[in-house]
């Protein structure tokens, strides 16, 4: 078990190591001389060198990233242009929006999967299968931006009863802030759970057609049990693993989602720097969102791994 | 098992009823639109649906069903070039780390776990940063994402056939490796790659339309249905309609491909089915 984890993690590192060297090569490499981005045709030669030696970008390219990498280890991101301000902590500013809108998002893709997938499973080739497999596949089709957009238009421009975007902070109070991440998080969440919902009912289907269940109903156990005790803590493995890589494209769509509701998140920041032609940031922020990812399919994995004896032998 | 007949299958055939659709209107937009898509009224701004403009217009007075017509154009040409992408070097990847294996296997492998932390629209936040935007980031950062997909399958069917007995024969007649992959495994492996692309293609037409709402892919005037519900977003009051035409499109899209999707998976692999 010990050797499994350790195998593991050395993978992971290695895996992170490719992370900062994909992020390095578009940023700093690609464009041949990131202060050409940054400056434009904007600034004299001399600006331009200032600003070269102070990004430590008249160093070689082998030096400039082991410089970054260690730098990144530390916490330490580089300095924006923009706001002269670390990377690092305008990362962490932003955390108190996208974190929550993301785990808001999915505990509403968890609480409408999980049931609905269920419920197909055991009215299976019935009535109310098709029924929640036409919802399913009805939220996958739609974009999540736009059913954010759909929401605004009932909730907020016809209705009036909530904002149609910005957040003022938790320091407002909980209540106004979970109200703003509110619609974000159900048109990111519902939407989503789309995806878990056909994940849930093949994999609670594949487990009812297992003998221990067929054992179990014939000796007496009553149905409910059977679903409970039998069938859904089995099928839990495979929906754990799939909803584990959802939640990485929840952080992805979490981005997309700050845009439309005007919520000042991780999304909006890179947006922002983009504009702004603030390189150290954009490159922050990708190597940030993308790390957090690769750590939670890892966490995935070894959740996958711990939970199923066969896997760690392969 | 009897045979499956395609046309039997409901969620196939309503799925490439809707595809052909699509892929008709994007044709005939091509050759007719009932007004110019880039011509601007500023008489006609923000107009609800009418006999003149059934979809109503926009800002800029433009007629919105011709541009949601143009707009499947650009859909079809993002989702086709970035799966071509995404599938064009994810199988040579995969067959590649399949077909050496040893640390070169494990490389790769670890390197696509690297690129699997980068959707699609994180890639286009990297590449916007330093490029212009506009549809080829799209096509390049769509084309990313599916790279994991199409390499593992490929690995994974490499590692399943690569000891079958007619490879090991080809082998044994001196059959050199590349030929040994292209003729005789990547025939073998195709069944899921198909279904995968298929699948892949409806992700990517929403993705562009991501891409597009946030202003990192295809550019205005170009009509894109993204770049069409970023602009109706700040008209929400005025013309509703406007924001509601063009995601429809997108969701009626998505929906007949991924319908689509289904059914050749249920038809091309009984398994699942």
């Amino acid at each position: 078990m010990r050797r499994y984890v350790a195998r593991r993690v050395a993978a992971l590192a290695v895996t992170l190591l490719f992370v900062s060297a994909l992020v390095f090569v578009v940023v700093r490499v690609l464009p041949g001389d990131p202060v050409a981005v940054i400056m434009g045709t904007e600034g004299g030669r001399e600006a331009g060198d200032r600003l070269r030696r102070a990004m430590g970008l008249d160093r070689p390219l082998p030096l400039q990233y082991v410089t970054w990498v260690a730098g990144a280890l530390r916490g330490d991101l580089g300095r924006s242009i923009q706001y002269d301000v670390p990377v690092g902590a305008l990362i962490l500013s932003r955390l108190p929006v996208t974190l929550p809108l993301t785990l808001l998002a999915a505990a509403f893709m968890v609480l409408g999967a999980l049931p609905l997938g269920l419920y197909a499973a055991t009215r299976h080739r019935r009535a109310g299968d098709y029924a929640a497999m036409i919802v399913s596949q009805i939220g996958i089709s739609v974009p999540q931006f736009w059913s954010g957009l759909l929401l605004i238009l009932l909730f907020s421009v016809r209705l009036g009863w909530v904002r149609s975007g910005g957040f003022d902070g938790w320091s407002a109070g909980v209540g106004p802030a979970l109200r703003s991440l509110l619609l974000p998080a159900i048109a990111l969440g519902f939407f989503q759970a789309a995806v878990l919902v056909r994940a849930t009912r093949s994999a609670v289907l594949d487990v009812m057609r297992e003998d221990y269940v067929r054992t179990a109903r014939a000796k007496g156990v009553s149905e409910p049990r059977v679903l409970a005790r039998h069938t859904l803590r089995n099928a839990l493995i495979p929906i754990v693993t799939v909803a584990g890589i959802q939640l990485g494209q929840l952080v992805a769509g979490s981005i997309v989602l700050e845009s439309v509701f005007a919520l000042p998140g991780l999304g909006r920041l890179a947006l922002g720097a983009i504009t702004a032609r603030d390189l150290p940031v954009v490159q922050g922020v990708a190597l940030f969102v993308a790390s957090v990812i690769v750590l939670v399919n890892f966490a995935v994995d070894l959740a996958y791994g711990l939970l199923d004896p066969r896997i760690r032998y392969e | 098992m009897a045979r499956r007949r395609p046309l039997r299958h409901v969620t196939f055939t309503l799925g490439a009823v809707i595809t052909l659709a699509l892929l008709a209107t994007a044709g005939l937009s091509l050759l007719y639109t009932p007004a110019d898509p880039l011509a601007m009224s500023i008489g006609g701004r923000l107009q609800g649906p009418s006999g003149g403009h059934p979809f109503g217009t926009d800002q800029f007075g433009r007629d919105i069903l011709s541009r949601v017509m143009t707009g499947a154009v650009t859909s079809i040409a993002v989702g086709v070039i970035a799966v071509g992408i995404g599938a064009g070097v994810g199988v040579l990847l995969g067959l590649l780390s399949g077909y050496v294996g040893g640390w070169l296997d494990e490389s790769l492998m670890r390197l696509i776990d690297a690129v699997q932390g980068f959707p699609a629209i994180l890639s286009a936040l990297l590449f916007t940063a330093v490029f212009s935007p506009g549809m080829v980031v799209s096509m390049v950062a769509i084309g990313i994402a599916f790279v994991p997909a199409f390499a593992r399958l490929a690995r994974g069917s490499v590692l399943e056939l690569r000891e079958r007995e007619f490879v090991v024969a080809a082998r044994a007649l001196g059959g050199r490796d590349a030929w040994l992959l292209l003729r005789h495994i990547l025939p073998n492996s195709l069944p899921p790659l198909i279904v995968q692309a298929t699948t892949s293609f409806p992700v990517a037409i929403l993705a562009e339309a991501a891409l597009a709402y946030l202003g990192l892919g295809t550019q205005p005037p170009y009509p894109s249905w993204g770049l069409m519900l970023k602009e109706a977003q700040n008209f929400l009051s005025l013309n509703p309609w406007f924001a509601v035409f063009p995601g429809g499109a997108i969701a009626l899209t998505v929906l007949g491909l991924n319908l689509l999707g289904d059914g050749l998976r249920d038809l091309l692999d009984p398994k699942t089915a």
